[in-house]
C-alpha cells in the first residue's frame, strides 16, 4: 500500500531537483511522442521551447502574449494567498476591454492626450466593478466565490458579444460584429519601433513589483500572508478579513481590467468578440507555477507565453497538429505540478497489513 | 574590391539557383477552427489538400489551426510570411484587420482573405455565393413542408446571413405561396449545444424543415430525433442523419486555391473581390437523399441547373422588403457590391433584422 505523507519540512533536495526532474521527464516524453509521429524530436523541442525566443520579433511577440497573463496572475496570486478563490480574471479582463472600448469609441474623434488615460482608467474601473459584485455577494450573503466569479465570466463574455453586435458595432462595418478601429489617440504607444511591444507590458511588470512590494514589505501584505497560512490565527490576531478580501479582489479586478483594456488599445486596436484566448484561465496556471509569488509570476508568464507561441510555430515550421502540441503542453504542466507536489509530500510504501 | 564583389555576386547567384532548384513554392493557411470541425475549417483544409495534390512537389503548404481572432492572429500571419510563404490565405472574417496590417509589412507576399471587405494591392478577398445554395434549399423546403413552416438557424446578423435568409424565403415562396419562415439566432458559427437548442426552439414552433447557417451537424441530429427534415451546411452531413438529411450544400474551395496559386506563380495575380458559386464548382449539392419523392428530386435538379446556368437569379428585381420599400427595382439584379450590403428582409418574412 502506498500512502501520501506531508513532509514536516519541504525537502531542500527536491526543491532544487524538482524543476529539473520535471523538465527531464518532459523531454523524454517529448522525444517518444515526436519520434512516434515521425518528427525529429530535437527539432520539435527546439521549435516548441527555444524558437519563440530566437529573434527580436519573436521575443517581442512573446512579451505581447505575456502581458495579459502576468497582469491577471499577479492579482490572482494575492487573492489565492488570502484564500479568496477568484476564478473570474477572464470576466474581469473582458469587462475591462468593454469599459475601455466604450470610452475609446465615445471619444473616437478626439485628439486630446487625456483620452488614453481616461480609456485605461475606464478599463481598470470596469474590471474592479466586475470583481466587486461577487466579492459583495460572498461577504454579505456568504455565496460561493468560485461559482459566482465563474458565472461573471459568462455574463462578461455575453455582455461583450451583445455590445459588439449592437451599440458598439462599427456603423460602416457591413454589419460584422466588430467596433470601428480606435483612433491613434487611444492606441497605447509601442516601446520598440516596429514591434508590438506596448506600454501595457511595462505596466504589467511594474504591477508585478507592486504586488511583490505589497505582499513582502507592507503590513497589509503581512496580514494577507498570515490569513492565507492560518485563517483562525489571523482572526484571533484581530485582522479585518473583510477589508483584506475587498483589497485583494479589487486589486485583482483592477489588474485584469487593465489587461483587457491594454489588449484592445494595444495589439488589437478595436473591440472584437475574441479579445482573449482564455488569458484569465491560463493566468491561474501562471499564478500557481509562480508559486503565488508576484515576481515568480513573471517567470511563469514568460514560460507559458513561450509554450503557447511554440505551439503555433510547431504548426508553421513542422506541421505538428495543434492537438499534439496541446498534449505536450499538458504533460509538461503535469510533470511540473507533480514534481512540485513531492517538495511538500512524500510517498510511504507500507507492507499490506495481514491479520 | 572587384574580386570581392565578384565573389559576392557568384555567391548570390549560387544561392538563388539553389533556392530555385530546391525550394518549392510555399503557401500558408490560417484557420479559425480545428481542421476536425467537419464544417468551415475542415472544408478549407480539404481545399488545401486538393491544391497540394494538384501541384505535387512544386508547392509546400502549411496551416495553422484554431487561431484566435484576437491579438494572436497578427503574429501567426506574420510568422507565416516570415517563414517564406508566398501566398497566405486567412480564412475567417475576424482575420481582416490583422491581415491588412501584415499585408502592409510584406508587400511582396500575396494575401487572400475570405469573406472580408478590405482589400489592398497585395490583398484580395474571396467568398461564396452561399445564397445560391439557399435558394435551392428554400425551393426544396417549400415543397417538403407539411406545416408550411420552415426554420432558419442564423449565425450572426451580418449581410451574408441576412441575404441567405432572403434567398431561402424567396425560393420557398416560389413553390409554396403560403410558406412561413421562422428565424432563430444562435450567435455562433460552431457550437453543437446552442445549435441543438436553436433547432429544438424552431421545431417547437411547428417547423418541419430546418435550414442552418451554422457549421455543426447538431441540428440534423436533432431533426432526425423528432422525425423532421434538415439541410446540411458547408460539408456533406448525410452520415449524421440518414433519414432527416435532404442534401448538403458543400463548400469547395479547391478550384479557387488552385487558380490563385497558379496566378501568383505565373505573376498574373491581381487583387480582386472574388465570388464563387455553383458555376465555379465552389458550391456543390451533395448526397441528395434517395428517400425524397421523385417530383421533389426533379425540382431540385431543375432549380440547380437554373441557378448554375444563371437563368435563375435570386436577387433579380423587382424585390420589396418587408416594410414595403422597393429594394431592387424591376430590371435590376443586385451586383456583388450590393449583395455585400444586404440588410433587409424580403416581403413576407414576419421578423425584424436584429439591431
Amino acid at each position: 500500500m502506498i500512502r501520501i505523507q506531508a513532509r514536516t519540512e519541504p525537502s531542500s533536495l527536491m526543491k532544487l531537483a524538482s524543476p529539473l526532474i520535471a523538465i527531464l521527464c518532459t523531454l523524454i516524453f517529448g522525444c517518444i511522442l515526436f519520434s512516434a509521429l515521425d518528427k525529429n524530436p530535437f527539432q520539435a523541442l527546439h521549435v516548441l521551447l527555444i524558437a519563440p525566443l530566437s529573434d527580436i520579433y519573436n521575443v517581442g511577440e512573446m512579451l505581447v502574449k505575456m502581458g495579459p497573463l502576468l497582469l491577471c496572475a499577479v492579482g490572482l496570486s494575492l487573492c489565492y494567498r488570502a484564500n479568496m478563490w477568484n476564478i473570474g480574471a477572464e470576466g474581469q479582463l473582458l469587462a475591462g476591454a468593454l469599459g475601455g472600448s466604450v470610452v475609446a469609441l465615445t471619444f473616437i474623434d478626439s485628439e486630446s492626450v487625456l483620452v488614453l488615460p481616461c480609456t485605461l482608467v475606464a478599463g481598470i474601473v470596469s474590471g474592479m466593478l466586475w470583481s466587486a459584485v461577487p466579492t459583495y455577494l460572498k461577504l454579505r450573503f456568504n455565496s460561493n466565490l468560485i461559482l459566482t466569479t465563474i458565472m461573471f465570466n459568462y455574463i462578461g463574455l455575453y455582455l461583450l458579444i451583445w455590445a459588439v453586435n449592437g451599440p458598439l458595432r462599427d456603423p460602416d462595418g457591413y454589419g460584422f460584429p466588430e467596433s470601428a478601429l480606435f483612433s491613434d489617440a487611444t492606441i497605447l504607444p509601442t516601446l520598440v519601433e516596429g514591434s508590438r511591444i506596448h506600454l501595457g507590458i511595462l505596466l504589467a511588470i511594474i504591477a508585478a513589483f507592486i504586488g511583490w512590494f505589497i505582499l513582502a514589505k507592507t503590513h497589509l501584505g503581512f496580514q494577507i500572508r498570515v490569513f492565507g497560512a492560518d485563517e483562525p490565527a489571523a482572526k484571533y490576531a484581530g485582522f479585518n478579513s473583510k477589508k483584506l478580501s475587498w483589497f485583494v479582489m479589487l486589486f485583482s479586478g483592477a489588474l485584469a481590467g487593465l489587461a483587457g483594456v491594454s489588449e484592445v488599445t494595444g495589439p488589437i486596436g478595436q473591440l472584437v468578440p475574441n479579445i482573449s484566448p482564455g488569458y484569465g484561465y491560463s493566468a491561474i496556471i501562471v499564478a500557481y507555477l509562480g508559486r503565488l509569488h508576484p515576481l515568480g509570476a513573471i517567470v511563469a508568464a514568460v514560460f507559458l507565453a513561450v509554450l503557447y507561441m511554440g505551439g503555433d510555430l510547431a504548426q508553421i515550421e513542422m506541421g505538428i497538429p495543434i492537438a499534439v502540441v496541446g498534449m505536450f503542453q499538458g504533460v509538461l504542466l503535469f510533470f511540473l505540478l507533480a514534481c512540485d507536489f513531492f517538495i511538500r509530500n512524500r510517498l510511504i510504501f507500507n507492507k499490506p497489513i495481514t491479520h | 574590391m572587384k574580386l570581392k564583389s565578384l565573389l559576392i555576386g557568384l555567391g548570390l547567384m549560387a544561392g538563388v539557383s539553389l533556392a530555385h532548384a530546391e525550394e518549392p513554392f510555399k503557401v500558408g493557411f490560417v484557420y479559425v477552427g480545428p481542421v476536425g470541425d467537419l464544417g468551415w475549417s475542415y472544408e478549407h483544409d480539404r481545399g488545401r489538400e486538393e491544391m497540394q495534390k494538384f501541384f505535387g512537389d512544386k508547392v509546400k503548404t502549411t496551416f495553422v489551426e484554431n487561431v484566435s481572432e484576437g491579438a494572436d492572429a497578427q503574429r501567426v500571419i506574420t510568422q507565416l510570411a516570415k517563414a517564406g510563404n508566398k501566398v497566405i490565405f486567412t480564412t475567417s472574417f475576424g482575420f481582416m484587420n490583422p491581415t491588412i496590417k501584415v499585408a502592409k509589412r510584406f508587400p511582396n507576399v500575396v494575401f487572400e482573405h475570405a469573406t472580408g471587405y478590405k482589400r489592398a494591392k497585395n490583398l484580395g478577398t474571396y467568398t461564396l455565393r452561399t445564397y445560391e445554395g439557399r435558394y435551392i434549399s428554400g425551393v426544396t423546403a417549400g415543397l417538403l413542408t407539411k406545416t408550411n413552416t420552415i426554420g432558419y438557424i442564423g449565425a450572426f446578423p451580418i449581410p451574408e446571413v441576412i441575404r441567405d435568409i432572403d434567398a431561402t424565403y424567396m425560393g420557398a415562396k416560389s413553390v409554396n405561396p403560403d410558406v412561413k419562415l421562422k428565424i432563430v439566432w444562435a450567435n455562433t458559427w460552431y457550437d453543437p449545444g446552442k445549435e441543438t437548442d436553436a433547432a429544438n426552439a424552431l421545431m417547437d414552433q411547428g417547423v418541419d424543415v430546418l435550414v442552418q447557417h451554422t457549421d455543426s451537424p447538431a441540428p440534423l441530429i436533432a431533426a432526425q430525433k423528432r422525425g423532421v427534415r434538415a439541410i446540411g451546411q458547408a460539408s456533406d452531413m448525410s452520415k449524421f442523419a440518414d433519414k432527416a438529411h435532404v442534401f448538403s450544400v458543400r463548400d469547395n474551395w479547391a478550384p479557387y486555391y488552385i487558380k490563385t496559386v497558379q496566378q501568383v506563380m505565373d505573376g498574373t495575380w491581381k487583387s480582386q473581390d472574388f465570388w464563387g458559386g455553383f458555376h465555379d464548382d465552389m458550391l456543390q449539392l451533395s448526397s441528395i437523399n434517395p428517400n425524397l419523392p421523385a417530383d421533389v428530386r426533379a425540382k431540385i435538379d431543375q432549380t440547380y441547373q437554373g441557378v448554375k446556368s444563371g437563368t435563375i437569379q435570386p436577387f433579380k428585381g423587382p424585390i420589396t422588403d418587408n416594410t414595403g420599400k422597393v429594394v431592387v427595382p424591376a430590371g435590376h439584379t443586385l451586383t456583388d457590391e450590393e449583395l455585400a450590403k444586404v440588410n433587409w428582409y424580403v416581403d413576407g418574412i414576419t421578423d425584424k433584422v436584429p439591431n
